[in-house]
C-alpha cells in the first residue's frame, strides 16, 4: 500500500552548484524529472536575470529551426519521427555552438536559394512573354506595306533626303506588349482617349493561363500591338503601359528577324529551364539534409532553453561562486538527485562538487503519488475533482476496482461487456503504436484504456449475475423453477397468463445470478426492481461508511486524535443506526419471509414494506397490519428502533457542538505562542487557525454537521441511480433486440438469410451506437459523480497543488502541443 | 440431489480464496495497490452474488408467463406438463 495509499514525501532542498558544473547538473536533473524548482528571483525582471543573453540564443535557434522547418512544409518533405531511445541529450558548450553555426548556414542557404529562385521565376516568365509576343504578332506584320511603315526599322542609309521623305510619309509606329486580359479593355479605351482615336489596337489572346506573378496566381494574359503615328504620342502610350502593368516587348517588323529572335529566346529558355531545375534540385538536396537532422536539433534546442530558463531561477550567491537554488523532491527521490548532480559536475570537469542540502519548512509541499500506466487513469480521475492535500489518504486505490464495479452495475450485460472488452484490449495490445496519435477525443479513449479495460470485466462478471446477454438469459445451471399447472389449465385460452407460485413451483435457488426464467416472464421488472434498489441501497451504504472510515486515517495521520471522537463517531454511528439498520431489515427481510413458512405471519402477504417501517421508525409512528400479520420483523423491533433513533438524534448535537466546545476549552492556553498549534496540520484545508473567532468555528461547525445530516439521506437515495441506470439499460436492450432484430426472424429459407444479415448490421450499429457508447458514457459519469460527491465529501479535502518537476519529457510534449 | 446449501458455501469459499489467500501471493513494485485491488474485487464480487442469492432464496412472487412460453419451457427444459398434478394449483 506504500506508492498510493497516500501521496509522497516530499522534501525541500537546496541546491549549491558551481556556475561551470550548473549547465550540465540541471540537464541531469531534466533528464531524471524528480525536481520542481522553486523561482528564487520572482521580483527581478525577465531581462535582468542572469541568463538572459543564452535564452536570448536560444530564441534565435528557436526561430531558425522554425524557418526551415517551414522551408520543409513548404516542400512538402517529411520529417522522421525520433523515438525515445533516439532523443539526443541537451547540448552542451561545444555542441552549441556547433549547432548555431549549422542552423546559420542552413537558414542562409535558403534564404539565398529562394532569392535566387524567385528572380530566376521573374525572368523565366519575361521570355515566355516575349516569346509569346513574337509568336502572336505573325498575323500583324504579314504585308510588306506595313513594313514600310515601320519607323523603328533602321534605315539602310544615313542619308538625310530618306529620313526627310520617310518623315514625310507618316511612318506607323508600334509598340508590342503583353498585358492581363482583366486589364485589357479599359487600357484598350484608355489609349483610344489619349490617341484621340487615332490608334489602332490589335489584340491576341495567349492560350493557356500564364504563370504566376505579382497576383501570385495564374491569369489569363494577352498580347497587343499598337499602330500609332508620331513620337509624343509613343511616349504617352509607354506611360499607359506602365501605368496598367503592360510589360512592353521590342518586337522586329519582319520575319527573319523575328525567327532569329524566337530561335535566340527559345535557346534562352532552355537554358533557365536548365539552371532552374538544377537550383531546384539543389534546394532539395539541402532540405532533405536538413529534414535528417531537425528533428534532433529542435529537441536539443528545447532542452537547452529550458535549461537556462531554470537556471535564471537560481540565485547567484553573495560570493558568486557558486549558484543557489531551491526546489521539492520527493524524499525516495533523494539519491538520485545526490547521482544527478555528481554525473553533472564529472561531465563538466568541476572541481568541486554540487551540494544538496534537505531544509525543513512549514510551507505546504506539492502533492505527488507515483502511478503507473494502470493507476495513472484513475489517479487522473480523482485528481481532475482536486488535488490531494499533502499525505492525505489518496481516494484512487480504492477506485481502481470500485469505480469499474459500480459502472458495471449499471451496465450489466455481457454482449456489451463484451464490446469494452474487445475495444480496451485492441487499444492495450497495439499501446505502442496508438501512444504517437494526437487528436483529442482518440487520446481521451486512449488515456483511459485500463479503466475501459476493467469496466469491461466487471461488467462481464454483472452481466453474469444479472444474466443478460444482449437481453438473453442463459441457462448454465437448470431453472430452479418448474411448471406444475396440469394440460388443461395451460391449454386454456381464456388465462392468457399463469403466475407460478413459489410454494410449489421454486424447486432450489439458481446459484449464480437471476434466475433465466425470469427473462421470460411478464413481470420481471416487478421482481427485478425490488432486487436492484435493495442492492443499490447496501452498496451505497457500504461505500459511504467506508468513506467516513478513511476520515479516521486523515485525523491520525494529521494527529488530530480528538477529532475522531468529536467527529467521527457521532458521523459513523448516525450512519450505522439509521442507514446501517436499514441494510440490516433488508437482509433480515430476504432471509425470514418465504412461501414455504407454515407461520401466516411470515408468510408473502405479510412481508412488510422497508421504506414504510424505516419511515414509521424515524416518526415513531405505527402502521396497522393485516390480518393474520405482525406489524414488525422481529421480537424488540419496537425497542431497538426507538433507542436507534434516540441515539442517532443525540449524535447531531455532539457534531455540532463536540468540536467547537474543545476547541474553545484549549484554546486560551495556546494563546501566547498562536504558531505552535497549526505545525502539523500545515496543509489542513479549512485553515483553522488559532486567532479564529469562536462564532467562525461555531458557524463552521453548523454547516458541517447540517451537511453531512442532510447528505445521509440524499447520499442514500442518490445511489438509487445504480437501479435506474441498469433497468434503463436491460430495457433498452430489450428494445432493440425485440423491435429490430426480431424482424429479421419473421422470413424463413433463403430470404431469411438475408435478411437476418441486413437487420444485424442495424442492431450491432444501434447497440454499438446507443447502448455501449451513449449508455457507457452515461454510466461513466455517473459512477463518476457517485465517487467524487457520495464516496469522498465524506473525507477528501482536496486543497493541495500538482507536483510539476522539470522535466524533459514534459517540456517536449508541451513543445509537441504548441 | 444437491444439499440447497452446498452452491452458496462453494462460491463463498471461491471468493474467500481470492480474497484472502491471494494477496499473499502478490509480488513485484507495486504489491500493495494489487493486494488491495484483489481483497476489494473479492469483497465487492463476493457481496453482489449475495445479495442476488438472497432475493432468490425465498422469493415472495412467482413468474407469470404465457401459454406460449410454458410450452416451450416443457420443450426446451424438460419441464413436462402432466394431465394431473399431485399438489394444487
Amino acid at each position: 500500500m506504500g506508492d498510493m495509499f497516500r501521496s509522497e514525501k516530499m522534501a525541500l532542498v537546496q541546491l549549491y552548484v558551481q556556475p561551470e558544473a550548473a549547465y550540465a547538473s540541471i540537464a541531469e536533473l531534466g533528464e531524471m524529472g524528480c525536481v520542481q524548482f522553486r523561482d528564487l528571483n520572482d521580483q527581478v525582471n525577465a531581462f535582468q536575470r542572469r541568463y538572459v543573453s543564452e535564452v536570448r540564443r536560444c530564441d534565435e535557434m528557436e526561430r531558425r529551426v522554425r524557418y526551415i522547418e517551414g522551408q520543409l512544409r513548404k516542400d512538402d518533405i517529411k520529417m522522421p519521427h525520433l523515438s525515445a531511445e533516439q532523443e539526443p541529450a541537451a547540448p552542451n558548450p561545444r555542441e552549441i555552438i556547433d549547432l548555431e553555426a549549422q542552423l546559420e548556414k542552413t537558414e542562409n542557404e535558403l534564404h539565398e536559394m529562394s532569392s535566387n529562385s524567385a528572380s530566376l521565376n521573374a525572368n523565366f516568365r519575361h521570355m515566355q512573354e516575349l516569346k509569346s509576343v513574337l509568336e502572336n504578332t505573325e498575323g500583324f506584320f504579314s504585308s510588306q506595306e506595313i513594313m514600310n511603315l515601320d519607323s523603328n526599322r533602321p534605315m539602310e542609309s544615313d542619308d538625310p533626303a530618306a529620313l526627310q521623305s520617310a518623315a514625310q510619309r507618316g511612318q506607323l509606329s508600334f509598340v508590342a506588349g503583353v498585358i492581363k486580359l482583366e486589364r485589357f479593355f479599359s487600357f484598350e479605351r484608355m489609349l483610344w482617349r489619349i490617341s484621340r482615336g487615332n490608334i489602332f489596337l490589335r489584340r491576341n489572346d495567349i492560350s493557356g493561363l500564364c504563370e504566376d506573378d505579382e497576383a501570385g496566381h495564374p491569369v489569363l494574359k494577352t498580347v497587343f500591338v499598337a499602330f500609332f503615328q508620331g513620337e509624343q504620342l509613343k511616349q504617352r502610350i509607354k506611360k499607359v503601359c506602365v501605368g496598367y502593368h503592360a510589360e512592353v516587348y521590342p518586337c522586329p517588323s519582319s520575319a527573319a528577324e523575328r525567327a532569329d529572335m524566337i530561335k535566340d529566346v527559345n535557346m534562352r529558355i532552355e537554358d533557365l529551364k536548365m539552371v532552374i531545375n538544377q537550383s531546384a534540385d539543389h534546394r532539395n538536396r539541402v532540405l532533405s539534409t536538413a529534414a535528417k537532422h531537425l528533428a534532433r536539433w529542435t529537441i536539443m534546442v528545447k532542452k537547452m532553453k529550458a535549461i537556462y530558463h531554470t537556471l535564471n531561477y537560481f540565485n547567484p550567491d553573495v560570493t558568486g561562486k557558486c549558484l543557489i537554488g531551491e526546489g521539492w523532491v520527493p524524499v525516495r527521490d533523494l539519491p538520485t538527485v545526490q547521482q544527478a548532480l555528481a554525473r553533472g559536475a564529472k561531465i563538466s570537469e568541476s572541481s568541486i562538487p554540487a551540494f544538496m542540502n534537505v531544509i525543513s519548512t512549514n510551507e505546504q509541499p506539492p502533492t505527488f503519488t507515483r502511478t503507473n500506466k494502470f493507476t495513472s487513469g484513475f489517479q487522473n480521475l480523482i485528481d481532475s475533482y482536486g488535488m490531494a492535500s499533502y499525505r492525505e489518504v489518496n481516494p484512487a486505490l480504492y477506485t481502481c476496482i470500485t469505480f469499474p464495479f459500480l459502472f458495471a452495475v449499471m451496465f450489466g450485460d455481457m454482449g456489451h461487456a463484451l464490446v469494452l472488452i474487445a475495444f480496451a484490449a485492441f487499444l492495450i495490445i497495439k499501446e505502442r503504436q496508438l501512444a504517437s496519435i494526437k487528436e483529442e477525443i482518440f487520446t481521451i479513449f486512449f488515456g483511459g484504456r485500463y479503466i475501459i479495460l476493467l469496466m469491461g470485466l466487471f461488467s462481464l462478471y454483472t452481466g453474469l449475475i444479472y444474466n443478460d446477454v444482449f437481453s438473453k438469459s442463459i441457462n448454465i445451471f437448470g431453472s430452479g423453477w418448474q411448471n406444475q399447472y396440469n394440460t388443461s389449465t395451460v391449454i386454456d385460452h381464456s388465462t392468457p397468463y399463469l403466475t407460478m407460485r413459489p410454494k410449489i413451483s421454486n424447486f432450489k435457488t439458481y446459484p449464480v445470478g437471476v434466475d433465466p426464467i425470469w427473462q421470460l416472464a411478464d413481470n420481471k421488472i416487478i421482481f427485478l426492481n425490488t432486487f436492484k434498489m435493495k442492492l443499490s441501497i447496501i452498496f451505497g451504504v457500504f461505500h459511504m461508511i467506508f468513506g467516513v472510515c478513511m476520515s479516521v486515517v486523515n485525523f491520525i495521520h494529521y494527529k488530530k486524535y480528538a477529532s475522531i471522537i468529536l467527529e467521527f463517531v457521532p458521523q459513523v454511528l448516525f450512519l450505522l443506526l439509521l442507514f446501517g439498520y436499514m441494510v440490516f431489515m433488508m437482509f433480515f427481510k430476504w432471509a425470514t419471509y418465504n412461501d414455504n413458512s407454515t407461520d401466516q405471519s411470515l408468510s408473502p402477504g405479510c412481508a412488510p414494506s422497508i421504506l414504510i417501517l424505516f419511515i414509521n421508525m424515524m416518526l415513531f409512528g405505527h402502521q396497522e397490519p393485516l390480518d393474520g400479520c405482525k406489524e414488525y420483523m422481529f421480537e424488540g423491533q419496537d425497542m431497538i428502533q426507538t433507542v436507534f433513533v434516540i441515539v442517532a438524534v443525540i449524535c447531531i448535537p455532539w457534531m455540532l457542538l463536540g468540536k467547537p466546545l474543545y476547541i474553545k476549552a484549549t484554546r486560551p492556553k495556546q494563546l501566547p505562542a498562536p504558531n505552535h498549534a497549526a505545525a502539523p496540520s500545515g496543509g489542513h484545508g479549512h485553515g483553522h487557525g488559532d486567532n479564529e473567532p469562536m462564532s467562525e468555528v461555531y458557524i463552521q461547525q453548523a454547516i458541517h454537521t447540517i451537511e453531512y445530516v442532510l447528505s445521509t439521506i440524499s447520499h442514500t437515495a442518490s445511489y438509487l441511480r445504480l437501479w435506474a441506470l441498469s433497468l434503463a439499460h436491460a430495457q433498452l436492450s430489450e428494445v432493440l433486440w425485440n423491435m429490430v432484430f426480431s424482424n429479421g426472424f419473421g422470413f424463413s429459407d433463403y430470404t431469411g438469410c438475408i435478411a437476418v444479415f441486413i437487420v444485424f448490421g442495424a442492431w450491432s450499429v444501434l447497440t454499438v451506437g446507443i447502448l455501449v457508447l451513449i449508455e457507457g458514457l452515461s454510466a461513466f459519469l455517473h459512477t463518476l459523480r457517485l465517487h467524487w460527491v457520495e464516496f469522498m465529501s465524506k473525507f477528501y479535502e482536496g486543497a493541495g497543488y500538482a507536483f510539476a518537476p522539470f522535466s524533459f519529457k514534459q517540456v517536449l510534449e508541451d513543445g509537441g502541443e504548441n | 440431489m444437491v444439499d440447497a446449501y452446498v452452491p452458496p458455501v462453494v462460491i463463498t469459499v471461491i471468493w474467500a480464496f481470492i480474497g484472502i489467500i491471494c494477496p499473499f501471493f502478490a509480488r513485484g513494485p507495486n504489491r500493495g495497490v494489487t493486494q488491495c485491488c484483489i481483497m476489494l474485487t473479492a469483497v465487492t464480487c463476493w457481496l453482489f452474488w449475495l445479495c442476488c442469492y438472497l432475493t432468490q432464496m425465498n422469493p415472495l412472487i412467482g413468474p407469470k408467463l404465457s401459454m406460449n412460453e410454458i410450452m416451450i419451457m416443457a420443450r426446451e427444459w424438460g419441464n413436462e406438463i402432466k394431465d394431473t398434478m399431485d399438489v394444487e394449483a
